[in-house]
């Protein structure tokens, strides 16, 4: 079937499979590995990436469907060699160890970040919900997305992730 | 991993989302696809071709309609969760809603398409149980009308025939109504341990109608009617409670696995029965 995608600010047109998932589009088709396969049956999130402003599991999720949708994926929240507020806090706070579901970290939080500029730590922890670490045990993470919260309100960064309870 | 093949059909309209039903053997319906996509990459269904509703207009509202409210097909988990009309006159049903699954689920999978799988220990069932909803079916042979009680039949097995689509389900307003549940990791996220559903409507200090719904309890939804039996002409007092709370699963075939024996799922039945009528009738 003919898809027309919008991924990150370019519009592709692709001939797929019904049965290609969208994760596996962007991966494979597209070339853009950021976005992970975790366990591939829609509990993890490794493959979050955003649709028409929502974020999603995209390995539970058709390319069909996703047919004149815009995605974002983890490549294009930063703007050009500048690290993404939400990226530079995972950088500043070590909100990742292993690194491999920071992707989907970093998606579920800009979205957060984009509905709700300034969560509370209770809202952060529902806001990546979807998304299983298994090595940072959650709190550098939290601290990363309020370093990134703070910067993007014009706050010092720095400050704000020192609250968080242990 | 990839599902199996199959042929994907995404209709623009009702009818024709009916007749692509109609003509073929072997379909399935996708809504959000939360449980659909799952299952075909488990290679647990195989469906010949997939009719994706998600691009009929018409399909995501929730609207209020004088004694009912009614929630469209595409209505997802999330706006079930958070829209003032089912926050107001169904709120058992946004908090069962809230605790589906997680965030990115949610953002995905519909309200509906919960109800037609009918998964074991699935948390709007219940809900729909306790809130008396309608379920309104379509086909090329038309419509018809399903009270809920009539609707879950069995793990996984709703009344729907495979050429119908639940195009939306109504819920009369009136009386209040909770849901609280036990979750497997110890939240409110992911399927129910055991989950209760009530629904009361109180009038001048005694309990004049109830319905109390449980899930996660048996392998599929069911209304305690003994329960509801024993909290009716009460006062809704601490042992009116306890009472309705001792018959949570009178009659049923309680489920043992490796979360709960029997006799910790029949205990936590009670309890659940039991907070939530408490927080109803405070």
């Amino acid at each position: 079937m003919e898809v027309s995608i919008t991924v990150n600010g370019a519009k592709h047109s692709s001939e797929v499979e019904p049965r290609l998932l969208l994760v596996h589009y962007l991966r494979e088709v597209l070339g853009l590995t950021g976005t992970h396969v975790g366990c591939d049956t829609g509990y993890c999130g490794a493959c979050t990436v955003i649709v028409d402003g929502i974020p999603i599991k995209s390995c539970s999720m058709l390319t069909v469907q996703a047919d004149g949708c815009e995605v974002r994926t983890v490549e294009g929240v930063a703007n050009g060699p500048e690290l993404h507020p939400v990226q530079e806090g995972f950088w500043e706070c070590h909100g990742l160890q292993c690194g491999f579901c920071t992707p989907g970290m970093i998606m579920s939080s800009v979205a957060l970040l984009e509905r709700n500029a300034n969560p509370s730590e209770t809202e952060i922890r529902q806001g990546i919900e979807g998304n299983l670490c298994r090595c940072t045990g959650y709190h550098n993470i939290v601290k990363s997305v309020q370093y990134a919260g703070a910067k993007m309100r014009g706050e010092d960064p720095k400050g704000a992730s020192s609250e968080v309870a242990s | 991993m990839y599902p199996p093949n199959f042929d994907y059909v995404a209709p623009t309209s009702l009818d024709e989302a009916l007749a692509a039903l109609a003509g073929a053997e072997n379909t399935k319906v996708l809504s959000g696809g939360m449980s659909l996509i799952p299952l075909m990459k488990m290679r647990f269904v195989r469906p010949t071709t997939v009719v994706d509703i998600s691009r009929i207009p018409g399909l995501d509202d929730v609207t209020d309609d004088g004694d009912h409210i009614t929630i469209g097909a595409m209505v997802r988990h999330a706006t079930t969760a958070s829209h003032p009309l089912v926050q107001e006159h169904a709120s058992a049903l946004a908090e069962a809603a809230n605790g589906t699954a997680d965030l990115l689920v949610r953002n995905r999978g519909t309200t509906c398409g919960s109800l037609a799988l009918n998964a074991v220990a699935a948390d709007q069932p219940g809900a729909a149980l306790a809130l008396n909803a309608t379920m309104h079916a379509a086909s090329v042979r038309g419509t018809r009308e399903i009270a809920a009680a009539d609707f879950f039949l069995d793990a996984m097995t709703s009344a729907l025939a495979p050429d119908e689509i639940l195009t939306k389900i109504t819920i009369p307003k009136g009386g209040v109504s909770t849901y609280r549940k036990l979750g497997r990791r110890g939240g409110s996220s992911d399927y129910p341990i055991a989950a209760a559903a009530v629904w009361v409507d109180v009038s001048d200090g005694s309990v004049s109608d109830a319905r109390i719904a449980l899930n996660g309890v048996s392998s599929t939804p069911y209304l305690a009617v003994g329960s509801a039996e024993a909290l009716v002409g009460s006062d809704g007092s601490a042992d009116a409670i306890a009472s309705a709370a001792s018959h949570a699963t009178d009659g049923v075939n309680v489920l043992e696995d490796l979360y709960a024996t029997v006799a910790f799922r029949t205990h936590l039945a009670g309890v659940y029965v039991r907070r939530a009528l408490e927080d109803v009738l405070a």
